[in-house]
């Protein structure tokens, strides 16, 4: 990171990698545990870095099973605790997510994602939509995704991101891309406290003057593991009514909506601008939060537009949310980059183009 | 002449009053207690977190009277490092069995002695999964017949028992490394001794303590509660010498 200047507008060159986990750490998390894969290896090194001189833990682990597992046992110490990785990493954590879901632990995971299936290619990619979104891990819980489209996002919603896990006993993930990850920008620091930490009364702190606290998702008593699964949905519901996002950009009028989220979300809204000096009434609807997944406002947007365009970094995945959020209400169409490759704003404007020749056509 | 009885035997305090789960003659139970015995006498259990295997002692936290965190299979020593370098000044142990410690579980296991954590790791060597049915572990005797290895455990194809303390002392920073056997009284006391010296070493900041015990398992073995003891005595004790291979950091030779 550049020097920092003490004053209000600070702004630093970063890359997004180093402004997540700058922001992690302004947000008060103080144990990190990652393994190298690129293309996050920035974020590891800054914490490696970075942590040590701000009171916390680096501990590079010997491999992402472990890294999740110390995360665990710090959430469950009652830390603010985080790791990241790159899309096969991030397969091996989906067991440690699970369980920090059963057991109702707090954490933040960055996905810097990658091209799949297999090791893929170190390209960016969107293809873990579904891991992260329907589950990813065994058993019947969700967790909360974040999805970033620039540095400064990288940024600002890992701050949100702390703020959520500790607010609802939920693992957060940031589901950004190599690109992201990459690519530096300006931005403005978070300059305020870090969010409140509630009262962790379950934590294990050592049973002095209480009972014991025991941190566990087994429940094998008659009953039992059936209730605890009505309480995680219980907190579900509140998370999907409370905490979702998205952002529309010239919906009103829209008579196609692009629908996209990331990376391609930032490229689709220049193309729609192209578009629209094309005469073209072409909007964006892009999802902050894929899960709790904005299908309301998608809805409403769509039974105005009667026509969706999802572009997507993979063959068609938030594009299942996307009809579903229709209800069979407009055209759907698809527009997908599974290789790897970063569609250009050409690439969507062409896109944008010959779908609304088709929708002409019919 | 007034009647001057004295407690000289209790159930400890660090001990919760509940029947266990174990079969008889298992060498959980009696771990349970010795490890409640030392976390009285070292006065401790206030300030221990515990993490608890899956396997047979996935329901530890029954009955230690401390905190304890559940581990997904394998992951124990992870799991106790994270809790550990959040929370230095308290006692963290992780319990675990053969298959976890030594077959899931053996990167955690290699790695969290490699960096010396400061924790103390208790291994029950029974040489079975016993949760899951008996089945063939990484320290099964060579001949030694499971629902996995139906004919006896063949070291061609299926490998030779892993002596993990020797495998543990290959490397520079465990500070204190002893095998122990639940084979009868002495072996009993050795085993709380050895307790006490590790959660000693991690109170005092030392590094990494390792015991392993080896461990009767009267269902799997096929033998009553007495002869599994015998069985641990004459047969594992041979594989798996008992004796202290690291003290205070320094490698003893056999």
């Amino acid at each position: 990171m550049q020097k920092k200047k003490k004053n209000s507008n600070e702004r630093v060159l970063i890359t997004g990698n180093e402004a997540l986990a700058e922001a992690a750490m302004r947000a008060g998390c103080r144990f990190y545990a990652g393994y190298p894969i690129t293309p996050q290896n920035e974020l590891t090194a800054y914490m490696a870095k970075n942590m040590p001189k701000r009171g916390g833990t680096f501990i590079q682990a010997e491999s992402e099973l472990a890294a999740i597992n110390m995360v665990l046992g710090a959430s469950a110490a009652g830390a603010r605790a985080m790791t990241s990785s790159s899309s096969p990493g991030i397969s091996l954590k989906q067991e440690g997510i699970s369980y920090m879901a059963g057991c109702q632990l707090p954490a933040v995971i960055a996905n810097i994602q990658r091209g799949g299936p297999g090791l893929g290619s170190i390209d960016p990619s969107q293809g873990d939509y579904f891991q992260a979104v329907k589950g990813g891990g065994h058993g019947d819980y969700r967790i909360i995704v974040l999805a970033p489209m620039s540095v400064q996002e990288m940024h600002d919603l890992t701050i949100e991101a702390f703020l959520l896990a500790d607010r609802y006993r939920v693992p957060v993930m940031i589901l950004a891309d190599g690109r992201l990850g990459q690519m530096m920008e300006p931005i403005s620091l978070h300059r305020g406290a870090p969010p409140p930490v509630p009262a962790k009364t379950w934590a294990l702190t050592g049973a002095d003057g209480r009972k014991p606290n025991c941190i566990r998702s087994l429940l094998v008593n008659e009953g039992e593991l059936e209730k605890h699964n009505y309480k995680l949905q219980k907190c579900y519901g509140a998370i999907s009514r409370r905490e979702q996002r998205h952002e529309l950009a010239l919906a009103r009028d829209c008579d196609l909506l692009v629908a996209a989220w990331g990376t391609c979300a930032r490229i689709a809204k220049g193309a729609v601008l192209k578009a629209r000096a094309r005469g073209l009434k072409a909007g964006l609807f892009r999802p902050v939060t894929l899960w709790p997944f904005p299908s309301a406002p998608l809805a409403s947007a769509l039974r105005r537009a009667r026509a969706a365009l999802v572009v997507e970094m993979n063959c068609g995945q938030m594009l299942e949310d996307v009809r579903i959020a229709s209800g069979g209400n407009a055209k759907i169409f698809f527009s997908g980059y599974p290789g790897g490759r970063v569609p250009s704003e050409t690439d969507i404007l062409k896109a944008i183009c010959r779908t609304a020749a088709e929708i002409r056509r019919r | 002449m007034k009647n001057k009885r004295q407690v000289i035997y209790a159930r400890p305090a660090s001990l919760i009053r509940r029947p266990m789960h174990y079969c008889e003659g298992c060498g959980h139970s009696l771990v349970h207690k010795l490890m409640a015995e030392v976390m009285d006498e070292l006065r401790i259990r206030q300030k221990t977190i515990g993490v608890a295997p899956v396997g047979c002692a996935v329901f530890a936290y029954y009955y230690l009277k401390c905190d304890i965190s559940e581990a997904p299979h394998g992951r124990t020593p992870a799991v106790a490092t994270g809790i550990k370098r959040t929370r230095p000044e308290s006692i963290v142990f992780s319990y675990q069995g053969d298959g976890d410690l030594a077959a899931i579980g053996m990167a955690e296991t290699i790695h969290t002695a490699n960096r010396g954590e400061n924790i103390t790791v208790i291994f029950m060597n029974n040489t079975v999964y016993g949760m899951t049915g008996g089945q063939m572990a990484p320290t099964t005797l060579p001949g030694q017949q499971t629902p996995t290895c139906p004919s006896g455990r063949e070291p061609q194809t299926m490998g030779a028992p892993i002596r993990v303390c020797e495998l543990l002392n290959t490397l520079e920073r465990p500070y204190h490394i002893e095998r122990v056997a639940l084979d009868s009284v002495q072996g009993i006391l050795r085993t709380k001794k050895a307790l006490t010296t590790a959660f000693r070493a991690q109170m005092e900041g030392k590094g990494y303590s390792f015991v392993e015990i080896l461990s009767p398992c009267p269902t799997y073995f096929r033998l009553s509660p007495r002869e599994s003891m015998l069985y641990v005595k004459n047969t594992l004790s041979r594989r798996f010498p008992p004796r202290i291979f690291r003290k205070e950091g320094v490698v003893l030779n056999a």
